[in-house]
């Protein structure tokens, strides 16, 4: 392998990489937050795609406006999931509340197909994104080099709401201890809401961005990326944001490399993210940054 | 005999009387249905042996009808049938020629996804709530992809096509004879789990359920009965996907996506998790509805054709019961004739009361 061929491959890992991070913050906030896995995040992806897709194509929206719509109304989708099907069950044994998340995930794919039908549409990628850059001998379609540009923007932002905003410290406290924290006068319900609408964001941009990789739309689009990125958000150590950019790193990362090496084992390009969670929890439950939980009888 | 085996023998023998009523009467489509009700039948009250009773939420279920499914329709294919399948590259060699009958192909299908289901559980079972959903969920995607590359034993994503159903009953020459293979192993499964949770090895598993932690203490191995349950559990899915293969005649790794899990999962789920009467009453409930509401896809009312819809009503009806009847049709107990009186029979609990 070349040396070209080798950035070019990595150059895929990495924009794959900063994807499945992008969307598995959604997942590891929430986690940290309810101890829920949000089978429905996943789902969000293909309704941040579809809204864009009809912004542009229907109501002729330049793209930016039309993805920032979609944005916002994935992250109201996001809110509304969680005071509808979470929320009530909130004192409820957690398989309870699982299965309630897998149908809400159930609904959203079988309404998808309903709406939208169930053909694969083909997403229109703006110029910008389309154009092929040349770096040295290195080919980079421009959604390749502006994905893991966003995230990084995107992440620095979130460990700025995290770290040094007001909100951010409720979010740490509720993550750390959600009864001693609403005695202390923070307004739980309104800080979960306010994780669900941020995590739903990320994964509306992350779905958008996704789109622009691989145009194409159908219903059942986000149960990969949707499983994947919980996966990295487990291998990187579930209920930790850096844990979580690590582990969809890692996943991008691999999955690629795993291709670009052995051309053989490109059938079992799906199988290496679940292979690699099932090797993480079996040696490391927790995760590569997750904290040791003790277990309290 | 005690009483209460003796009406046990009562329901089987009723429903048999059914079974015969209804080959006779129904046609082929309603028989069809009916059919499927009995698969999913053993789908629900084994997924509800790992699920409901032993309370681990496991999401491998499509995994092992995968496993059944294709070993048994290996197994009954002939070597001619298995040629024209196997048009892009042949079989491996014991394969190819290897044609077994009806009962054996079945219960090899039942003891090899068994094993899958022990190779999966024995290590997954260390883990616990979520992490072992999303374990189970993953294993189970590994096989349907495993199943989709090996083309040289599965045919790969092409499938298997034109899978024989049984000519005979245990040498019986019958016409419907798979509808009496399926609703015979039904029966099974549905007596033998009631058994199994009325044994001491079900209240081992139901111990784990309430309290793993006070279940260990009082010496109940975790380990052990956890696997236990998943490697019967496997077992009957394995005998549930022969028969579905045998009941469809086509199999594809696609069929065994994890949508498959969900559609049992919801059986359960509705049926109550951790009654097996409640997952067989909901088994029927929901394959029979799945069919009758086919007008809702095909336009209704003036509305224009919408496919899907039917899926939706599943998904709401599934959200429904989860938020506001969190126990389904039965929770977690059995039907007993003693509740039917209470029921429908006013007149029988007062003479009751007055003894």
């Amino acid at each position: 392998m070349t040396l070209e061929l080798f950035l070019q491959h990595l150059t895929n890992g990495i924009s794959l990489g900063s994807l499945y991070a992008l969307i598995a913050i959604g997942y590891t906030m929430v986690y940290g937050i309810l101890r829920l896995i949000n089978f429905a995040h996943g789902d969000l992806i293909m309704v941040a795609a579809y809204i864009a897709f009809y912004g542009v194509g229907i109501f002729a929206l330049p793209w930016y406006l039309s993805f920032f719509i979609a944005v916002l109304l994935s992250m109201t989708l996001g809110i509304i999931t969680e005071k509808a099907a979470y929320k009530p069950l909130r004192n409820s044994p957690r398989i309870t509340i699982l299965i309630s998340a897998i149908g809400v995930s159930f609904l959203l794919q079988n309404l998808g197909i309903v709406l939208f039908g169930g053909r694969p549409k083909a997403f229109q990628v703006p110029e910008i994104f389309a154009k092929v850059y040349n770096f040295g001998g290195v080919n980079i379609v421009g959604v390749t080099f502006f994905i893991p540009v966003i995230t990084v923007i995107l992440l620095i932002l979130l460990v700025y709401l995290i770290n040094f905003t007001k909100a951010g410290m409720a979010m740490r406290a509720v993550a750390k201890d959600y009864d001693t924290s609403s005695l202390m006068g923070i307004d739980v319900n309104r800080i979960i809401s306010l994780t669900f609408g941020v995590g739903s964001a990320l994964a509306a941009v992350g779905g958008i961005m996704w789109s622009l990789k691989f145009p194409q739309l159908i219903p059942t689009m986000g149960l990969m990326p949707g499983l994947k990125c919980f996966i990295a958000a487990v291998v990187g150590g579930i209920g930790n944001v850096t844990g979580a950019v690590v582990g969809g790193f890692l996943l991008g990362l691999g999955e690629i490399l795993l291709v670009a090496f052995f051309p053989d084992l490109s059938g079992y390009r799906d199988a290496f993210s679940f292979i690699l969670l099932i090797i993480i929890l079996l040696v490391k439950p927790t995760g590569i940054m997750g904290e040791k939980i003790a277990e309290k009888v | 005999m005690k009483k209460k085996t003796i009406t046990s023998l009562l329901i089987i023998l009723a429903v048999i009387i059914c079974l015969i009523i209804a080959q006779r009467t129904l046609d082929s489509f309603s028989l069809r249905i009916l059919n499927l009700s009995g698969v999913y039948i053993i789908f629900a009250v084994s997924m509800n042996l790992i699920n409901g009773f032993t309370g681990q939420l496991t999401l491998g279920h499509a995994g092992f009808i995968a496993v059944g499914a294709y070993t048994y329709s290996l197994l009954i294919m002939d070597s001619d049938l298995k040629q024209m399948n196997f048009f892009l590259k042949p079989l491996i060699s014991p394969l190819d020629t290897l044609q077994l009958g009806f009962f054996p192909a079945m219960i090899i299908a039942g003891l090899l996804a068994a094993l899958t289901g022990f190779l999966v559980g024995a290590p997954a079972l260390r883990l616990r709530g979520d992490y072992l959903a999303i374990a189970t969920l993953g294993f189970g995607e590994i096989i349907r992809i495993i199943f989709t590359n090996t083309q040289s034993i599965t045919n790969g994503s092409l499938g298997l096509k034109g899978i024989p159903k049984p000519d005979n009953f245990f040498f019986i020459k019958m016409d419907n004879s798979l509808m009496w293979w399926i609703w015979v192993a039904a029966i099974i499964t549905v007596v033998f789990h009631l058994l199994l949770i009325d044994s001491s090895y079900g209240r081992a598993f139901k111990a784990i359920r309430e309290d793993e932690k006070a279940a260990q203490a009082m010496g109940v191995s975790l380990f052990k009965h956890k696997v236990m349950a998943m490697v019967i559990s496997s077992f009957f899915a394995g005998i549930g996907g022969a028969l579905l293969a045998s009941l469809i005649g086509t199999i594809d790794p696609l069929m065994f996506r994890f949508t498959l899990t969900y559609n049992i999962l919801l059986i359960v789920v509705i049926g109550g998790m951790g009654s097996t009467s409640g997952a067989t009453i909901s088994a029927i409930v929901v394959t029979v509805l799945m069919e009758a509401l086919r007008f809702l896809d095909q336009g209704f009312l003036g509305l224009p054709e919408l496919p899907g819809l039917r899926m939706v009503v599943f998904a709401i009806l599934l959200l429904i019961v989860v938020l506001f009847y969190p126990k389904g049709i039965m929770g977690n107990e059995e039907l007993t004739w003693s509740k039917l009186r209470r029921l429908f029979g006013k007149p029988f609990a007062a003479k009751e009361v007055n003894r």
